[in-house]
């Protein structure tokens, strides 16, 4: 017997109260857009379940889809069988063969939620115990330590039966908390302060500052590659706004002193960050600083740094080792990427002697002697906006030659 | 003219030549020049290593190019010995590989390594058992031919892998150049660190190869310099070369997918009209044998002398391996399967492609036909 539908258990969101039927259905959507190029397969939700029935797909493929979504605490392959008790037995029989190997031990866990149902739980785990110990020869129980635990679960509509448990990615549903930008510089950090960000279920746009000619082309196609690698958590689909930023960058240059113009450049990063929070009704920022890593992450410079905005600033790194962050970026595939050595908008310009201690007070005296509003009102302006898509075929220019 | 020598190389698809051609032509820049050509060269290297990742159904961090299937092989053994002759000095292979492994292997054991040769059965297979008595305790490789390329015996890979899994510190490299696309491999399952292929095997051009290095193995590289190829392999990238190579393999795998069948059935029409032949003795075992070669022999001729005389009818096919047929030797893998010496001098290897049918196959086997009866009168 088959695998016919694979079984989510939800992580979180089963403890949430009225507004739980969004969160499930933010989860309906993200795992329906990541199954699209499966498309017979179909999502079935309920109050504390979801199955996705596959309906002759690929089981396998699906299941390691499964893994990369926000939301799941764990899954089962499973099989649905009708309510008739001898029915049961055969499909569990069935299954089990499929799955054991000479000398394996097993239990039975059985779940009752239909409380009309005649046996109850001591009797389910008596009645299949019995059946298999019945049909295998040499079959022995182990109830702590078993090698396969046979889960049977009685349900309202109906009974389902499955021997493997895969643990999901935990988290929140992509979406369910809300949008916030994310500043993307292109290093290790900002991917990895992007995906645990979009794993507690913030719906994540991109804002990353372009300098040509300082930044090269290659340098913002490094940056849509990352964008592409968490794409992959929201079903494919990624906004990334690119910022031309060399007119400002050069003014800062003139105008600010050496020591200040990474805290000065800084401060607009964030600005303009934050009007275009505001123009894409967001509500929050969110950066990859981990503190002291740097000069502009010392408390002093955030202090100094933040002042221009009272929009929150998440900051989901702030206290991770660099060494943890590198792990997490391997994990999500993003270290490779971020290890290029092209130019970004915080490597050049980078004076010889930052100050690690900035004073608020004196960065806003440096800033006041020029009108910079009207730059960052353009930067906005001409921003660029990229949309990663799942179905847009990646580099077509060279389609034809592989 | 009847190609019947797809082993020794392949005639490169028509397609794989536009490519390279348009990649010579147009997209000419150094992968590592910081320019937008160099970018553009990078980014068709980069997406020449994902589609090859994704055929091989590994990552594209695991695949390092090369210029052929020499090049692999080399440096998978020589750079695991460089690397790991502090942990062990003894090295396992078989007594059937191809040269490219076999005179590696020697120069290994001129240097210092042990190195045991497997022997073969009758059907030029391995026993897992000799396997396991020859793994010591100073053990850091073992390396074994997927589908010889001589005979075409299959030998057990997967098996091999599940009993390699016990054995954490030894590493397993599959020379798998004359298998790509014809044996399937399932690089997971069979627990490869390393496995060769060389892209003139499968339509692609000359002096394209790819090393599969798993993640988290790290060797000693052979081409110091550049530090291209994450250090593994210096050199500027050949990336036109590559390229053609990925679209090779891509159309060799969708051939594969339809054809492997037609193959069989040709490969299977083959020998049973050989086998009707009194003076020809099979040397290709019936079971685990690859789909597309046939080795035979002809009692009394010379394995050479026939070869030309089958040219005179437009068929290609030669005598044992191309690396190893000028040097008129014997071949090693026969011998090593107990062949009776003058059979094994009268060796004949036909390979086939997905572009071979079997109206070639049954033009062949009349031109066989007439070959041997004219030779068989000659020597009577």
């Amino acid at each position: 017997m088959n695998y016919d539908r694979i079984l989510i258990r939800y992580g979180e969101i089963s403890t949430k109260g009225r507004n739980r039927s969004k969160f499930v259905e933010k989860l309906r959507r993200s795992i329906r857009r990541s199954l699209v190029d499966f498309p017979n397969a179909f999502v079935e939700a309920t109050r504390d379940r979801m199955y996705v029935v596959l309906n002759g797909e690929n089981g396998e493929s699906i299941i390691e889809r499964l893994k990369g979504i926000f939301g799941i605490q764990s899954f089962s392959p499973a099989v649905k069988t009708s309510k008739d008790l001898d029915e049961m037995k055969e499909a569990a029989l069935a299954l089990f063969t499929k799955v054991h190997n000479e000398g394996e031990t097993f239990k039975i866990t059985a779940r009752r939620s239909d409380k009309s149902f005649p046996l109850d739980t001591n009797e389910l785990n008596h009645a299949f115990g019995s059946h298999l110990l019945k049909n295998i020869p040499n079959l022995k129980v182990n109830v702590k330590n078993p090698d396969i635990n046979l889960q049977v679960e009685v349900r309202e509509e109906a009974t389902y039966l499955s021997c493997e448990n895969i643990s999901g990615t935990g988290g929140l549903p992509v979406g369910s908390s809300g949008k916030a930008m994310l500043m993307l510089s292109g290093g290790i950090d900002s991917p990895v302060a992007g995906y645990l960000s979009m794993k507690r279920g913030l719906e994540v746009e991109a804002v990353h500052f372009f300098s040509p000619p300082f930044t090269s082309e290659r340098s913002k196609e490094k940056v849509v590659e990352l964008a592409k690698k968490l794409a992959h958590y929201n079903g494919g689909y990624f906004t990334l706004h690119v910022v031309p930023f060399t007119k400002i960058q050069q003014l800062i240059q003139k105008q600010v002193p050496e020591n200040y113009t990474m805290t000065t450049t800084r401060r607009f990063m964030l600005k303009i960050t934050d009007a275009l929070r505001q123009k894409h009704e967001g509500l929050a920022i969110i950066t990859g600083e981990s503190l002291g890593q740097v000069a502009s992450q010392t408390l002093e410079s955030m202090f100094a740094i933040n002042a221009v905005t009272s929009t929150p600033v998440l900051r989901p790194c702030i206290t991770m080792d660099k060494t943890e962050i590198i792990d997490i970026s391997k994990q999500i595939d993003t270290h490779d990427i971020s290890i290029l050595p092209y130019e970004d908008c915080c490597t050049v310009f980078v004076p010889a002697a930052p100050k690690t201690k900035p004073k608020k007070e004196k960065v806003e005296f440096y800033e006041s002697f020029v009108d910079f509003d009207e730059l960052v009102e353009e930067a906005v302006r001409n921003t660029e906006t990229i949309q990663i898509r799942p179905d847009k075929k990646e580099q077509d220019e060279f389609a034809d030659l592989f | 003219m009847i190609y019947f020598d797809n082993s020794a190389t392949t005639k490169p698809y028509k397609e794989v030549i536009d490519s390279f051609v348009k990649v010579s032509t147009d997209y000419f820049g150094n992968p590592s020049s910081l320019h937008g050509i160099g970018g553009q060269a990078e980014k068709l290297l980069s997406q020449a290593r994902h589609q090859v990742a994704q055929l091989l159904k590994v990552r594209a961090g695991e695949v390092y190019f090369t210029s052929g299937g020499t090049e692999s092989n080399n440096l998978a053994i020589k750079g695991t010995a460089l690397m790991y002759r502090n942990r062990g000095r003894h090295i396992i292979t078989t007594s059937v590989e191809h040269a490219s492994v076999k005179e590696t292997m020697n120069q290994l054991s001129d240097l210092g390594f042990r190195i045991t040769y497997l022997p073969v059965d009758q059907s030029g297979r391995i026993s897992l058992l000799d396997l396991e008595n020859a793994i010591c305790h100073d053990t850091i490789l073992v390396s074994i031919i997927h589908v010889n390329n001589e005979i075409g015996t299959i030998q057990p890979i997967e098996e091999i892998g599940k009993l390699l899994k016990e054995y954490p510190k030894i590493l397993f490299h599959v020379d798998h150049v004359q298998g790509i696309g014809k044996v399937p491999l399932d690089f997971f399952q069979c627990r490869l660190d390393f496995c060769s292929i060389s892209g003139h095997k499968f339509h692609g051009v000359k002096g394209t190869g790819v090393l599969y290095i798993r993640e988290g193995v790290t060797i000693s590289p052979l081409f110091s310099g550049g530090n291209q190829e994450w250090k593994q392999r210096s050199g500027t990238e050949n990336v036109a070369g590559m390229v053609a190579l990925a679209k090779a393999l891509r159309m060799t795998m969708e051939q594969s997918e339809n054809k492997l069948s037609d193959m069989a059935t040709i490969k299977n029409f083959l020998i049973k009209e050989l086998n009707s032949i009194e003076q020809i003795v099979l040397n290709t075992p019936e079971e685990h044998s690859a789909p597309h070669i046939i080795n035979f022999s002809i009692r009394g001729v010379r394995g050479e002398v026939f070869v030309h005389a089958l040219e005179e009818f437009g068929v290609y096919v030669s005598t044992t391996s191309a690396c190893s047929s000028k040097k008129q030797a014997v071949s090693h893998t026969l011998l090593a399967m107990n062949v009776p010496k003058d059979l094994a001098e009268g060796s004949i290897r036909i390979s086939l492609s997905f572009e071979n049918t079997l109206e070639e196959a049954t033009k062949v086997v009349n031109a066989l036909k007439m070959a041997v009866q004219k030779l068989s009168e000659v020597l009577k």
